[in-house]
């Protein structure tokens, strides 16, 4: 079973409707009984960073989640904001992040892309994966739904596991360990979002 | 290569789904819920929502019915009309609405987008301006579907909701709406250019034409459009209708 963290932050239903659409088994939850009960976990995320840090961290499943990830090592993934937090730092705010994944959030450099770009990057856009990330197999030519202003910037390039680009080259996507991350939104991706979930439902 | 949204604007009215043309003459396309199952089906961008009533009849938003179509919409979704509670805006976003439209409250009381935004962030609401060109050729913004005149100049309006922290304005031209006359490019390049944040075209899209001057020539960032996504031209039949990616991609992402 998947628990979909709940900490009192927005995409819950969409990834909910999404799983219940293509039968993987998912719960989402903010009791800590169900959530030790997981075998994978899905971190959601959306808006402010410090606000859904400070939300996680009241979360009566905080510690629980440590565990789960660092100890049993089960496989994780943060979505959007729920991967920004996977992060050291954030410009955003002042919030320190889970800091599993050496490396900080920037905001987009408008001074390093064209003027017509606005931020925040609110489009659908084509993601470049790696190989060997399990997260894209079998999807041709992928492209997901983007909304944010600030992505993640890893110490190790060798982490990121797909590029995007919104004025530059940006990282969609990270991996280390059982510890993943997307910056875009799989829920609200059609089929995209579909296999991505089915993929870390069977091969995670 | 760059793409934009392509947004269909579904308008509900008495719980149907309606079109109007110059923000009247309602006519009737379908049932909304199923409306939006076969827009998902055709993998649209987006899908933008209007309740025209629920404002102007202090209705509150249908939250069963928005929690309905999200649940079989796998795409961006956002709804307008009627939200005036921070507790409402909760509910949608967490039925599965990535964004919530503001009209008359962003007008009335545009610290509630300050509220919105630093809660669930700026991505999480939008403003809806409804322009209309007057006798002289000056740009007024309406409220009320359309109805009453506001006296604030858009582009300096649009430059304060940004400020309040909306993420997107949404320019619909009460003028257009419904033509098929094309875009109002020249409202839509000056609102355009006040704003840093994306603004979405909208009002008398007939093809996939508009949609690029609607970028190229009015600096729009996506375009939304009603009519030529639910009725089928000479006769105006009821038929729900989206450009193939192949369309989108030859005639549209490439010329941009």
């Amino acid at each position: 079973m998947i628990a979909i963290l709940d900490y009192g932050i927005g995409n819950i239903g969409s990834i909910s409707n999404m799983l219940r659409k293509i039968g993987v088994k998912a719960a989402a939850s903010s009791d800590p009984s169900v959530i030790a009960n997981a075998d994978k976990l899905i971190l959601p995320g959306v808006g402010h960073f410090d606000y859904c840090m400070q939300q996680l961290k009241n979360s009566d499943f905080y510690e629980l989640l440590h565990k789960k990830v660092l100890e049993d090592k089960i496989p994780m993934l943060g979505v959007c904001v729920g991967c920004q937090m996977l992060m050291e730092t954030s410009e955003e705010g002042r919030e320190k992040g889970l800091g599993w994944i050496k490396g900080s959030v920037v905001r987009f450099k408008a001074d390093q892309m064209s003027a017509s770009l606005k931020i925040p990057h609110m489009d659908w856009t084509e993601v470049h994966p790696t190989d060997s990330c399990l997260l894209y197999s079998g999807i041709a030519n992928p492209r997901f739904y983007f909304v944010h202003s600030y992505h993640v910037l890893c110490d190790d390039p060798g982490l990121v596991t797909a590029t995007a680009k919104y004025g530059y080259d940006f990282a969609a996507s990270v991996q280390s360990g059982n510890i993943s991350g997307v910056q875009f939104h799989p829920e609200k991706s059609h089929r995209f979002g579909m296999d991505l979930y089915r993929n870390f439902s069977k091969l995670y | 290569m760059k793409r934009i949204r392509v947004i269909p604007v579904l308008l509900i009215h008495k719980s149907g789904l309606v079109k109007s043309e110059k923000f009247k003459n309602y006519r009737y396309v379908g049932d909304p819920v199923n409306a939006v199952r076969i827009f998902n089906d055709k993998e649209v961008d987006e899908l933008a929502i209007l309740d025209i009533d629920a404002s102007r009849t202090s209705t509150k938003p249908n939250l069963r019915q928005i929690a309905e179509i999200a649940s079989e919409a796998f795409m961006p979704l956002s709804y307008g009309g009627g939200i005036t509670q921070i507790d409402e805006v909760k509910e949608i976003l967490f039925n599965g609405i990535e964004k919530v439209i503001l009209n008359k409250m962003a007008l009335t009381q545009p610290e509630f987008i300050s509220r919105i935004s630093e809660r669930f962030g700026t991505q999480s609401v939008a403003v809806s301006m409804d322009v209309k060109k007057n006798w002289l050729g000056k740009y007024r913004l309406y409220s009320d579907n359309g109805s009453k005149i506001v006296r604030e100049d858009p582009e300096e309006l649009a430059a304060r909701f940004e400020k309040m922290g909306a993420g997107e304005i949404l320019l619909n031209s009460i003028d257009r709406d419904g033509t098929y006359e094309g875009y109002d490019i020249e409202i839509l390049q000056r609102v355009s250019n006040a704003v840093t944040i994306p603004v979405i075209a909208c009002g008398g899209a007939s093809g996939i034409d508009d949609f690029r001057m609607a970028v190229t020539d009015g600096h729009a960032s996506a375009v939304a459009a009603g009519s030529i996504f639910v009725f089928q031209r000479p006769h105006h039949a009821v038929l729900i209708s989206y450009p193939s990616p192949v369309e989108l991609k030859e005639k549209l992402y490439s010329q941009l």
